[in-house]
């Protein structure tokens, strides 16, 4: 009998659960190996090179290479993980967050400014906004 | 006797630490936020509580994949700051109470909450922003500290309910401690937030303010929420407020709200910052 997942319908939303941290674990190891100076420097020298010491799936090369965050999830990335990849590329969680949303980083601060994104037509996916 | 004098709850945001380390407290987009906590660091001054169990999540800092302990208490005597990838932040090392850390332990893990014990860790802006809220840029923090870190990050994390009757464990280890000590419970993390895919930025005052108005005297409810509501109504982030209800349990039936503050945002973030005293 399958596990109750009540989370799947949260729009714009991946929770980070037991499927996720498995297909994700190297990914996310890899992501881990960037809080060491030696390895930034390698990564930044040749990504690919870098990337393929690592046993991780195309897909997920592709995602970091194109630092496609939102791909990166949907392939079992954590963002506290994948936020050693942006701060390796000197970038801020405001700057993630409003790639993956889409919006510019301008707008994405407005926003903030004026109170965040509210809940309503959030809570679940094909809601009416 | 060891006795639980007060909790507090803060949220944790790496930007706010920023903003100390730097000195923008005072800039149009930090003071609203900063200001919020004179009244506590006043109060904490006052207080000067001998140890500080302080209820975080490590953010990938500490524990990565390789192992995930659901609920890990520090027992160490010293915690360097971690490195999060820019450089450890420049605050004093935390000086741990193993004494009490591993009575705790003791007792909790017989009271059937299985903890890990860790005698080794660095420990992330969980764990030292709330240290710089409360005391500024102290050469050494006035108090010791016990490092407590809940998996907040790998679903599922505890619920609400467990995370509050572990505070009631805790209450009654500490209470058990022979020496005569000031111990105050400090839950971070939170409030509503989510940093991740396209519903990033997703705030919900409403939610978050009923939350803190039912904190005091109302916690029973607050320990019956479910995950999903928090997913949903709080962000994929807002989750961390489970860690509130550690500290709220570990607090007796009565208590009496001294403060409150709430900001939004800072950074991705809705701030709150309750302090609760203990009434006996």
């Amino acid at each position: 009998m399958a596990l109750e997942k009540p989370y799947l319908d949260v729009p714009g939303t991946t929770i980070f659960d037991s499927d996720n941290a498995r297909k994700g674990y190297h990914l996310n190891q890899f992501c881990m190996s960037l809080m060491k100076e030696e390895n930034r420097k390698r990564f930044k020298a040749d990504e690919q090179v870098y990337l393929n010491e690592w046993p991780m799936s195309e897909d997920q090369k592709r995602a970091v290479l194109d630092r496609d965050y939102n791909a990166m999830i949907a392939l079992g990335g954590n963002i506290y993980f994948l936020a050693k990849i942006f701060s390796t590329d000197g970038k801020s969680f405001q700057y993630a967050a409003s790639l993956m949303t889409g919006m510019a980083e301008e707008h994405y601060k407005a926003m903030m400014v004026s109170g965040g994104r509210s809940p309503d037509g959030n809570r679940y996916t094909g809601e009416k906004k | 006797m060891a006795r639980i004098t007060a909790g507090v709850a803060t949220s944790h945001v790496p930007l706010i630490g920023r903003a100390i380390d730097t000195g923008d407290t005072q800039s149009e987009y930090w003071k609203p936020l900063f200001d919020g906590y004179e009244f506590t660091r006043k109060w904490i001054a006052a207080e000067k509580p001998d140890v500080v169990f302080l209820v975080f999540n490590d953010h990938a800092s500490a524990f990565d994949l390789k192992l995930i302990p659901t609920f890990a208490i520090g027992t160490g005597e010293t915690f360097k700051p971690a490195d999060e990838g820019f450089g450890p932040r420049a605050v004093p090392d935390v000086k741990g109470a193993p004494d009490l850390a591993w009575h705790i332990a003791q007792s909790v893990i017989q009271d059937d909450f299985d903890l890990t014990i860790v005698n080794e860790m660095d420990v992330d802006h969980g764990l030292t922003v709330p240290l710089s809220l409360m005391f500024g840029q102290p050469d050494a923090w006035p108090c010791r500290v016990i490092p407590f870190a809940v998996n907040v990050v790998v679903y599922p994390v505890p619920n609400g309910r467990r995370c509050y009757n572990l505070g009631r464990a805790i209450a009654r280890a500490v209470e058990k401690f022979d020496e005569d000590l000031n111990v105050q419970i400090w839950g971070t993390g939170g409030m509503s937030h989510q940093l991740q895919g396209p519903r990033a930025g997703l705030i919900n005052q409403t939610w978050d303010k009923s939350f803190l108005d039912r904190l005091a005297d109302a916690p029973e409810e607050l320990a019956d929420i479910p995950h999903i509501e928090y997913i949903r109504e709080a962000g994929s982030e807002g989750i961390e407020l489970v860690m509130w209800l550690v500290m709220r349990g570990a607090l007796g039936d009565k208590v009496k709200e001294l403060h409150r503050h709430y900001h939004v945002p800072a950074s991705n973030t809705a701030v709150g910052h309750i302090i609760l005293e203990n009434q006996r």
